[in-house]
């Protein structure tokens, strides 16, 4: 376990540099720069913040540069908010986002295992389909129609909750519901599925021809079995949930880092666009990781091989 | 016959109600096991033998009903009793063992939990107690070094040992009665053999009534003291094993035994399988079930269902042919041999 653990992290390490490769590629063959796009600058002058920025050496002499800086966990300096690190900017910006996100993934997995389940247990009656029409509605309406509505209805209209910002905890309301929409409904729907397979398996026979309780029957032996295919989808949702989204934090006025994402794309602003994907590849190749971890933990038939 | 009946099966009916309609897979069944008894239950699949101990045990799923009947166990009417009742009785007094071990035990528990569960579900003991009779019922069966196999998963035994922990857990409660549906099927032949042997030898030392359902003829005669033949949802004949073998009253169950191949034979020997298929239990046939594969049948057998026939007193035959004024056909002897 030990040994596999190792051998994991350092071909994580490997797949986050091949990322950040990648990246750096894609990123410069994109025809711009950061100063492009301004008022029309005098040839000197951006010769001059070219120069400043390193931008004018050669692109590998910039990408040994940045790998450089990066080992030693620098990201460097934003193009964009002069002064201000890209460091700075997850620092300030990812708290924001993780905590929605965190809220999303308790609200996911608080409403949508159980609702998978009832749902299973009743199949074919009213509850079912009233549940899987919702969730059916909840897939494919995306997230800015929902935090959309949210805004209308019971911030404009009701005036329940804020519209914008997290200054008090009304504000979370909102983008929690917004962000956590679609995969609420996804693992409603996973969770259906699988537990009715697992309903129909030998060993959940078994247990009620042994007298069990339902409560054993259903929480013990058919849940775990059930949970194998919804552990798969949740770990790298909460890689995305957690990291922000744009269309969300744009629409709820947040400060967090989906937003800065998206906009340094566009302004070509190489470190911040550089640094979020690397931390967003980041977190994401971690959660797979705990994922194949809690596969072992859950099913004892998946042996981590050295 | 003084003995004491443990089990009275009277007027079972069961369907499943599917969206084309009724699936009649139990059609007024009706036996007796008694105390320390092993019952056989032979008959093709789709003959409704598994559904008939699915009725039984109250194991039936949506959409299985029991229609019509009574299910009496020590004079107590399963059919009535509330699924919360049932939960005391099932593992506890009468318990099942499945047909296929690879997958009747759960994969992510060892073999102790799903034990130790089972036996304090059941029985007032603390966990260590619990172990112990785990333990021994492992021991019991067979398996070796118990203590560590206890903490193994199912897929870290074979299929020969998995049906043996699933026999330990089946036994562990000290069940009354045993339904074992097709517990050697899925098995390969020698271990087949090592399982029946186990079970020929725990009956003996432990005095449990025992329903087998199978459709192997060579497992009731080495095993049963009674047998009854299902085919189309009916008991089509019950006998002792030796009236089956060797005096069968029935078109069906002589076909089935010309069916199974004869070992000792000095001739080459061709099988005779009974030409046809069973009956669609959607629409089931309005008399005898059996009347269309059947070269005995009458124009009587097409209409009437026929009743069942005492040919002697453990051993009854639903077949036209045995009313005292049927034909006598060629190849159907009516009368018992003496």
């Amino acid at each position: 376990m030990i040994k596999y653990s190792l051998k994991r992290i350092v071909s994580m390490v490997i797949t986050l540099f091949l990322v950040a490769t990648i990246t750096f590629v894609l990123m410069h063959s994109i025809p711009g720069g950061p100063f492009t796009s301004e008022r029309n600058l005098t040839p000197e002058i951006e010769q001059a913040l070219k120069e400043k920025y390193n931008l004018d050496a050669p692109l590998y002499e910039q990408y040994f540069d940045y790998m450089q800086d990066l080992a030693q966990g620098d990201l460097g300096v934003s193009y964009k908010k002069k002064g201000v690190t890209v460091n700075d900017i997850i620092a300030q910006t990812f708290p924001a986002s993780a905590q929605i996100g965190a809220l999303a993934v308790v609200f996911i997995l608080l409403i949508g295992i159980p609702l998978g389940i009832l749902s299973a247990l009743k199949q074919n009656s009213a509850i079912d389909y009233v549940i899987m029409i919702i969730a059916t509605i909840g897939v494919t309406i995306p997230s800015f129609v929902v935090g959309t509505f949210i805004i209308y209805i019971f911030a404009g209209k009701l005036a329940w909750i804020p519209a914008g910002g997290l200054e008090s905890w009304k504000g979370y309301i909102g983008p929690v519901i917004a962000l956590a929409g679609f995969s609420v409904a996804y693992v409603t729907r996973l969770t259906r599925s699988s537990m009715l397979e697992v309903l129909r398996q030998d060993y959940v026979r078994t247990a009620r021809a042994n007298g069990l309780s339902k409560w054993s029957v259903i929480g013990k032996h058919a849940l775990k079995n059930a949970l194998i295919p919804v552990v798969t989808y949740v770990g790298p949702m909460i890689a995305s949930i957690l990291t922000g989204s744009f269309v969300v934090e744009k629409i709820f006025a947040i400060p967090g880092m989906g937003k800065y994402f998206v906009e340094s794309v566009t302004n070509r602003d190489y470190t911040v666009l550089m640094g979020i994907t690397i931390f967003y590849a980041a977190i994401y190749i971690i959660m797979v990781f705990i994922v194949d971890i809690a596969y072992g933990l859950i099913d004892p038939r998946i042996k981590f091989r050295d | 016959m003084s003995r004491e009946k443990i089990l009275e099966v009277k007027g079972l009916q069961t369907s499943f109600y599917t969206h084309l309609g009724e699936v009649q897979s139990v059609r007024n069944v009706d036996f007796d096991l008694y105390k320390g008894e092993v019952l056989g239950v032979v008959g093709e699949s789709g003959s409704g033998k598994s559904v008939t101990c699915s009725s039984v045990m109250r194991l039936l799923q949506h959409p299985g009903k029991i229609k019509a009947g009574e299910v009496l166990f020590k004079g107590e009417d399963l059919v009535k009793k509330t699924e919360k009742e049932m939960r005391e009785i099932q593992g506890n007094e009468i318990s099942m063992i499945f047909q296929d071990p690879m997958s009747a035990l759960n994969p992510v528990y060892t073999i102790g939990n799903q034990m130790i569960e089972v036996i304090r579900k059941h029985k007032k003991v603390s966990k260590k107690e619990a172990e112990e009779i785990a333990i021994k019922m492992l021991t019991l069966v067979g398996i070796p070094s118990p203590e560590e196999r206890m903490k193994n998963y199912p897929h870290e035994f074979s299929g020969g040992m998995r049906q043996r922990a699933v026999i330990a857990m089946a036994l562990s409660c000290d069940p009354e009665l045993v339904i074992a549906d097709e517990p050697t099927t899925a098995l390969d032949v020698t271990i087949q053999a090592q399982i029946l042997e186990l079970m020929k030898d725990l009956q003996e030392r432990l005095h449990s009534s025992i329903i087998f359902i199978t459709h192997d003829l060579g497992v009731i005669a080495q095993l049963c003291t009674r047998v009854i033949v299902m085919y189309g949802g009916m008991v089509m004949e019950e006998a002792t094993v030796d009236e089956l073998f060797y005096d069968a009253k029935n078109p069906y169950t002589m076909g089935l035994l010309n069916s199974v191949p004869n070992p000792k034979a000095d001739t080459k020997e061709r099988l005779e399988p009974i030409p046809g298929m069973p009956p669609d239990l959607l629409n089931p046939p309005k008399g005898c079930p059996f009347c269309n594969r059947c070269k005995y049948a009458v124009k009587k057998c097409l209409n009437e269902v026929p009743p069942m026939y005492e040919v002697s007193k453990t051993h009854k035959s639903r077949c036209h042919l045995l009313h005292p004024e049927a034909p006598q056909m060629e190849g159907f002897v009516k009368e018992a041999r003496m």
